[in-house]
């Protein structure tokens, strides 16, 4: 039974070198790594956040916001569509709760006509090639008698929802990227949330500001008949106007004209800069074609007046219209720092947010306590594996350093898998290699204890050797596998840290049924055999 | 040629079994006094499952003036703010009740920034609004429970409906008794307590299957031999590798707790103290539990011979 057949030995020997070719490059900086030859390995494995510092930030989409926005173009729609066919209704609102607009038609004679006509606004969702939703986005349905709801459909929500999140990942990538910072990561997760990781950022205020920032723009007139002043007292505003703050300390009243006359979308470029004569920083933004020509048009008609530039509601800048803009350029200013007229410049350039986003979770870890990390987990696993080491030899003999050179050989296993799969090792994902470390030696006492109890039995020492091996084997597989069952539930239960834990434990594991006990067989069949003892020094 | 020390000689002859007059009082405590701790002190439960904010800063000057920093951040009506000292002189763990709009949680960290400004490190903030946290709590549960009927249904298929009760019966002593561990030292109780609590159940249930499968495998050897005997025999022969293979874990997991740093101090801890009452429950819960369900020998003696008798029987048809 002592036999390895050749092709076994040549499997083992191919898994052992690979491993430590694979785990080799963790052993180098990560800068030297462009100097290897690229057929040689050279993936190192991630630092996760906690390690290498870096911020977690789980957002939410603004779902009530978005359902509000839709019921508002649903009933500007119905108004549309009813006065166009002349059919009398009254009651046309909103219900954000039931996810409607509710109209009450006039006339019970007009309401087949209503309904077929205000069916129109339903459009079907284009599901994706592999099934995805498909129906209709909105139901049109008849209620007590003449009235007649339009609600948004869940797949038609969740549609919006889908495409929203997409956009919003788009969105957030471009204004990350702009923070030149490495490898972002940026994902949905369930039905309405966005991950975004971020490694190595020190400055996590001003990532959150610019990401969470919906970055509208817009530009409307100051009515210049109405006075702000009183108007922020009196809370009255002339009809047709709005009364909006500045976003500045303390705020500064204006009296606007509602209509939006031009938004964000018409941008062709922002860029930062400095004014030419005040030298404060300024943002130079540039319309696309037929943004230029309304601007044109507009401070043409307006010259004398002052237009107001909008940030997501705010008053950032009023300037009053020297001469009408024709080349479609022009430059917002509003007390800038260098910085802030840099992530404007991104935030124009990126688009505008479709929904608001909200931080749910977020984790963030600064570099020194990754490095600080980094040290202490070092500094643990080995004086974890020294103690097991020196243990398993005092333990064991011959047969212990058996078990120790089979534990490095897992060691290395464990660094190559993870280095090929790209995994992430977080400092619980230490704590699970010296776990391994622990359970790994633990086949070999089971192994090593069964050879002592068949060579108390009598057997001759290869037998005791066979038997203990193939007696031992079950029991390995089974508490392994009782141990595996537990972590895997640790996939599905924990992100990041945690995950990192489920992640070389199970690696190490699976590992250590490969390395506890074909290596170490391997090596104690060809001791047996090249030195034929008479009794098993156990 | 150096054999090894034997730590456990190979003959003990300990009557386990018949310690149960004590071991199961002792187990009943261990199983009880956690659950009247979590009752009476409670848990201190973490930002994982009670929402809120946690940040850990580091101090220019050392050791950090808590008062200082209390007094500061108790004016900015952020409601109850915790402050202590975190590992080190200089490194201070400020932790703010959940705020109950996930807008106020980030307005209050901008507020602590704005607040302590650049004479502090931040190194490391965490932020957990209510609906994390009130998912977190169901995934841990959830997590926890599936991870025992996992083992549960494992062990049945393997052994005996018997064995596998007495498994389970055994891991919730275990994690009661670990729950105990961070209600009594008020160890912050979160995510990697979950896991530190699930990898328990999986480590723990390892020597259970050695000493069952020493059992099952005496059952069939020792036709006669009665039950109270049989299961300390089992569980002498194994007593040397059960309590060696926790020995080895043990070892690899106790510098964690002295180098691993403050983050993951609570999990190694958990972890060594698993292992410890996982090895006591093994010897002093899950195998005398076998005496109460009453392990069936005919299951293991009769599945052979009747094998063996199939071939008359069909004959006879």
């Amino acid at each position: 039974m002592l036999h390895f057949q050749k092709w076994k030995l040549i499997l083992v020997a191919v898994v052992v070198a690979a491993g430590f070719l694979y785990a080799l490059p963790n052993l180098f900086p990560a800068s030297t790594m462009g100097e290897v030859p690229t057929w040689l390995p050279h993936k190192q494995i991630n630092l996760g956040l906690d390690l290498q510092g870096g911020a977690h930030l789980l957002y939410r989409i603004d779902e009530k916001e978005m359902i509000e926005d839709q019921l508002d173009t649903i009933r500007g729609d119905a108004r549309e569509t009813l006065r166009s066919a002349r059919i009398g209704y009254a009651n046309l609102s909103p219900d954000v709760s039931k996810r409607a607009v509710l109209v009450t038609i006039r006339n019970p004679a007009d309401l087949d006509k209503a309904e077929a006509d205000l069916r129109k606004l339903s459009n079907p969702i284009n599901g994706n090639v592999l099934g995805g939703s498909s129906g209709q986005d909105i139901d049109v349905t008849r209620e007590d008698g003449n009235r007649i709801v339009l609600t948004i459909t869940e797949p038609g929500l969740l549609h919006r929802i889908s495409s929203a999140i997409e956009a919003s990942i788009e969105t957030i990538r471009r204004r990350i990227d702009a923070l030149g910072t490495t490898e972002p990561l940026i994902q949905r997760e369930g039905r309405n949330r966005i991950l975004v990781q971020v490694p190595g950022i020190s400055d996590v205020e001003r990532l959150k500001k610019l990401i969470g920032e919906t970055g509208k723009l817009e530009f409307k007139l100051v009515d210049e008949s109405a006075d702000a002043q009183q108007a922020a007292v009196t809370k009255q505003v002339p009809p047709g106007d709005e009364l909006v703050n500045s976003d500045g300390e303390p705020p500064i009243p204006y009296v606007l004209k509602s209509r939006t006359l031009l938004t964000g979308e018409s941008l062709q470029s922002a860029t930062p800069g400095f004014d030419s004569q005040t030298g404060e920083p300024v943002v130079n933004f540039k319309f696309d074609t037929n943004g230029a020509r309304r601007f044109g048009k507009i401070t043409r008609e307006n010259v004398g007046n002052r237009f107001a530039i909008l940030l997501d509601g705010d008053v950032i800048t009023a300037p009053v219209i020297r001469e009408p803009i024709l080349g479609g350029s022009g430059q917002i200013s509003g007390n800038f720092t260098v910085q802030r007229a840099n992530d404007l410049a991104v935030l124009l350039r990126s688009g505008a947010l479709p929904a608001k986003l909200t931080v749910i979770e977020e984790r963030t870890v600064g570099a020194s306590l990754g490095a600080d990390s980094v040290e202490s987990g070092k500094k643990a696993a080995l004086a974890g594996l020294v103690l097991v080491m020196l243990f398993m030899l005092v333990g064991y003999g011959l047969f212990g350093l058996f078990a120790n050179v089979a534990l490095l050989v897992n060691i290395a296993l464990i660094f190559a898998v993870l280095s090929v799969m790209g995994a992430t090792l977080t400092l619980p994902g230490i704590a699970g290699i010296v776990l391994t470390i622990g359970i790994a030696v633990d086949a070999n006492v089971l192994i090593n204890e069964r050879i002592r109890e068949e060579i108390r039995a009598g057997k001759s020492p290869f037998a005791a050797v066979d038997a203990g091996y193939s007696r031992a084997l079950i029991t390995i597989i089974d508490s392994n596998v009782t141990t595996l069952i537990a972590v895997l539930v640790l996939f599905w239960l924990g992100s990041g840290p945690v995950r990192g834990f489920a992640v070389t434990l199970t690696v190490g594991i699976l590992a250590s049924m490969f390395t506890a006990v074909t290596v170490t067989r391997v090596m104690v069949t060809y001791w047996l055999r090249w030195a034929r003892p008479q009794a098993i020094p156990i | 040629m150096f054999r090894g020390i034997q730590f456990i000689p190979p003959d003990t002859k300990i009557d386990f079994v018949g310690l149960r007059a004590v071991s199961w009082v002792v187990s009943a405590l261990l199983t009880v006094v956690p659950l009247i701790l979590v009752a009476t002190i409670g848990l201190n439960m973490g930002i994982d499952f009670q929402g809120g904010t946690l940040i850990e800063i580091k101090t220019k000057e050392s050791p950090a003036n808590l008062a200082d920093i209390r007094g500061q951040l108790s004016g900015l009506g952020l409601g109850e703010v915790q402050i202590q000292e975190f590992g080190a002189p200089d490194a201070v763990l400020i932790r703010i009740a959940s705020q109950p709009e996930e807008e106020q949680q980030q307005e209050a960290i901008g507020k602590v920034k704005e607040t302590l400004g650049d004479t502090v490190e931040y190194r490391r903030v965490e932020i957990v609004g209510p609906t994390i946290s009130g998912e977190l709590i169901a995934k841990g549960t959830i997590a926890v429970v599936v991870a025992l009927l996992g083992i549960l249904i494992y062990v049945w298929f393997r052994f005996e409906w018997q064995f596998a009760v007495a498994a389970i019966a055994s891991l919730i002593h275990d994690v009661t008794g670990t729950i105990g561990l961070y209600s009594l030292f008020q160890l912050e109780f979160n995510v990697s307590s979950i896991a530190a609590i699930l990898t328990i159940i999986g480590y723990s249930l390892n020597d259970k299957v050695v000493i069952f499968d020493r059992i099952r495998e005496n059952l069939r050897k020792y036709k006669r031999m009665p039950l109270v005997e049989l299961l300390d025999v089992s569980i002498n022969e194994t007593l040397s590798r059960a309590v060696l293979t926790h020995v080895t874990t043990f070892l690899a997991m106790l510098p964690f707790l002295f180098f691993g740093g403050e983050t993951i101090f609570g999990f190694a801890l958990a972890i060594c103290w698993g292992i410890v009452i996982g090895a006591y429950s093994s010897i002093f819960v899950a195998s005398p539990l076998q005496l109460i369900l009453g392990v069936r020998r005919e299951a293991w003696s009769a599945a052979p011979a009747s094998a063996k008798g199939r071939g008359p029987a069909a004959a006879r048809i």
